[in-house]
């Protein structure tokens, strides 16, 4: 699905991510894992194609295609999808429309039919369910005083819309409580397809108990320094960062 | 190694041919530029106007003789030179006045109908009742005569005058003095045309009214006038529309609105105001120079204003409401947008005179490109205005780093039962907020769009439904970019 080669980012002229490799195939559930500031966003960011990011070496290769050579939009309708950290909000901007919007912009980038306002409606009324989000939030301005935990599962109700092949989750199980974390987890694993690969960024590895893992890798001083299977998450849980970092160093 | 940049700045999102911008190539009568009193005779023979109005005109112009122009807005302009301007002119095909709809030459209803104004009765927008001033002279009003079976009176000012001249005395200037202020005494002393109407006791107005104003030759002003009279209980709403061709010269628009709201009577007065707002380096465009006037003279009578200012080179005005009656209301609601070089200083007065009063103002202000944009609000609570009530929201919204937004709100309460509240923002449209959109699939034009429309959208809620699909289409044709 997609295949990250010696990926140097710099921002505002300050280098973050420093060689960082990563694969991942079709299906397959990866976990990232690191401490606050180790570029995990940027990382995120940087596959969702955000302004700013300098890619100094290396590249990202998405179904066979350069991916940094595609513009954001065009990412979207490739099926890239970023669940964000911080769901910025957009007043007075319905959010259904926002999201006709993108579907329809993806569906006349794929040569299909536009999905009509009926249509439609009945799309969202069911994804929503899909993450107990009331229907009130359908109409309300994007993430417009939501709360954080609302903001959360709007996205991941915008993820069971526009049904990306790679989704992006940064940090989706911040903020939630446990209730909502449940919730949000029953969204994603319903979401888990043969077709649809996700990575999860998060530094809990309580998230990864609801959501398994594949592969867990560990992001930290820009690189990824170990990758294992969900028993490395526990281990993180219990020994912290360090180890990895010594580890890598020896 | 590749990055993906923004090819396009917001700031490139501003300019985009305007429209409206053609020229319709007519035969006109037209005055010799030049202002003395001589003129003014001429205009008021023209019209066949009674002696009163005739003397009322000069005294005006007078009076505005010994005024000088102000400038005090935050806008900066090179001067009308007031000789140097045509007073009047008029298509030679109406020189009679306005005809019925059959008369009307097709080149003026071609103009409307580009403009997306039919005239042609199988055409007319359902519901809407149209007045089309071309000019100084107004071209058509459709549906005259289903208004008039419901008592509803609409029509070209300058017919009012012949037809209900003691409706036109009792009222006219009566909101709006002739020597108000520079621009209200030029155009009492040189007013052509605009819209009368009346509607009276009782009576729920069945249409939306609309004026579409044209400017269509060069070196003219236009000058028009509009009176809407609403009588005890009865409702109306109106709207106007402007435009006029590309040209380089500067051309003023001065013009005087004056509405009287008796008691239990309501006034809901929308513009979208579209005039050619000069190119992408301030050449030409027009002087948008406006008085707007309500006087909630009865109780609980209630007037808004909304307004959609896109257009003009420099816009001046103040959509004001004088809160006389007891329990009266006044409403603004404006979203101006302010790009390339065009400058905007407009915001309103609300005037608080009688008991438990209430007004509430929101204003949009959006500045891009190198536009830059004042709001201007002053909130009297007079004496006598217990317990009045005032609620002010002002937020600007910048694209691009090279536009200005600035707010001056001016308060006065005498009164300490007043109750003020008062909210302002100022915002850039968030480099977040684009990506947000991006990556959920929407071109980052489309984004700029939508946030700017989300972030207009309480005014456009107040706007009739017809005309608040045309809003949006407006700020979109401003804000679109020519896609590369
Ligand atoms: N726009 C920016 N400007 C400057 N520094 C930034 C910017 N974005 C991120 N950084 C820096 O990059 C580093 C990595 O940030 P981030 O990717 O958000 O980390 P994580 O998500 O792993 O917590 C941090 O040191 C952060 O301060
Ligand atoms: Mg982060």
């Amino acid at each position: 699905m997609i295949k990250i080669e010696n990926l140097h980012v710099s921002v505002a002229g300050k280098t973050i991510l420093k060689g960082i490799n990563l694969e991942i195939g079709e299906g397959e559930v990866h976990a990232i894992m690191g401490p606050n500031g180790s570029g995990k966003s940027t990382l995120s960011n940087v596959i969702a194609g955000r302004d700013g990011y300098e890619v100094t070496q290396g590249s990202i290769t998405y179904k066979g295609r350069d991916l940094l050579a595609m513009a954001p939009e065009e990412r979207a309708w490739e099926g890239v999808f970023l669940a964000f950290q911080y769901p910025v909000e957009i007043p007075g901007v319905n959010n259904t429309y926002l999201l006709k919007a993108g579907v329809n912009a993806a569906r006349r980038h794929r040569g299909e039919q536009e999905l009509d306002a009926m249509d439609f409606m009945q799309l969202v009324r069911e994804k929503a369910k899909l993450v107990e989000l009331d229907q009130s939030f359908l109409s309300r301005g994007v993430n417009e005083g939501f709360s954080g935990g609302e903001k959360k599962r709007n996205e991941i109700f915008q993820m069971a819309v526009l049904e990306p092949s790679l989704a992006l989750l940064d940090e989706t199980d911040s903020g939630l409580d446990i209730d909502a974390l449940r919730i949000v987890a029953k969204g994603v694993n319903t979401l888990r397809a043969a077709n649809r690969s996700i990575i999860m960024i998060t530094h809990y590895q309580r998230l990864l108990d609801y959501i398994q893992p594949d592969v867990v890798h560990v992001l930290a001083d820009g690189k990824i320094l170990k990758t294992g299977d969900k028993n490395l998450a526990l281990e993180l849980e219990e020994r912290g960062y360090d180890w990895v970092r010594e580890e890598a160093a020896a | 190694m590749s990055e993906v940049k923004q090819e396009r700045k917001p700031e490139e999102f501003t300019n985009r041919d305007y429209q409206a911008g053609f020229i319709t190539d007519i035969d006109t009568d037209t005055l010799p530029p030049g202002l003395n009193e001589d003129v003014i005779r001429h205009i008021s023979a023209k019209k066949d106007e009674p002696e009163w109005l005739l003397n009322w005109r000069l005294e005006a112009f007078r009076h505005w003789q010994t005024m000088t122009e102000p400038h005090w807005p935050n806008v900066t302009y090179t001067p009308t030179d007031y000789q140097s301007i045509s007073y009047y002119s008029a298509p030679k095909s109406q020189a009679d006045g306005p005809k019925s709809l059959d008369e009307v030459d097709p080149k003026l209803l071609e103009t409307y109908a580009k403009l997306g104004i039919p005239l042609r009765e199988q055409e007319f927008l359902a519901g809407v009742a149209v007045d089309a001033v071309f000019d100084s002279v107004s071209v058509a009003t459709t549906f005259k005569g289903k208004l008039k079976d419901v008592g509803v009176i609409f029509c070209p000012i300058s017919e009012a005058v012949r037809d209900y001249p003691e409706l036109v005395q009792q009222y006219l200037g009566t909101v709006v003095p002739t020597g108000d202020n520079f621009f209200a005494a030029l155009n009492s002393a040189v007013f052509t045309d605009g819209s009368f109407v009346f509607i009276p006791k009782g009576v729920r107005c069945p249409m939306e009214l609309s004026t579409y104003f044209r400017i269509n030759a060069l070196n003219t002003g236009q000058f028009e006038r509009t009176l809407i009279i609403a009588e005890e209980g009865s409702y109306v709403s109106y709207l106007e529309g402007c435009t006029a061709p590309q040209r380089d010269e500067n051309q003023l628009h001065a013009a005087v609105v004056e509405l009287v709201a008796l008691d239990d009577a309501q006034i809901k007065y929308s513009t979208v105001q579209n005039w050619y707002p000069g190119d992408e380096n301030g050449l030409g465009g027009i002087y948008n120079f406006v008085t707007k006037r309500a006087d909630c003279r009865g109780a609980r009578s209630k007037v808004s204003w909304t307004q959609v200012e896109t257009g003009s080179a420099i816009t001046w005005k103040y959509p004001s409401c004088v809160l006389r009656g007891d329990d009266s209301v006044g409403e603004f609601y404006s979203v101006a947008l302010t790009k390339m070089r065009q400058q905007a200083d407009t915001g309103t007065k609300m005037i608080h005179i009688g008991k438990n009063t209430r007004s509430t103002i929101v204003s949009k202000g959006i500045a891009a490109g190198f536009g830059n944009q004042s709001y201007r609000g002053l909130v009297r609570i007079a004496k006598s205005a217990e317990g009045a009530r005032n609620y002010t929201q002002c937020d600007s919204l910048l694209i691009g780093d090279k536009c200005g937004a600035h707010t001056f709100p001016y308060v006065e309460v005498k009164n300490p039962s007043a109750t003020m509240e008062h909210e302002a923002t100022t915002s850039k449209i968030g480099e977040d907020q684009l990506f947000y959109c991006q990556s959920r699939g929407i071109s980052e034009e489309d984004a700029v769009n939508m946030i700017v429309n989300g972030f207009c959208k309480d005014v456009f809620n107040e706007l009739p439904m017809e005309f608040a699909v045309e809003a949006n289409r407006l700020m979109e044709v401003s804000l679109e970019g020519a896609v590369g």
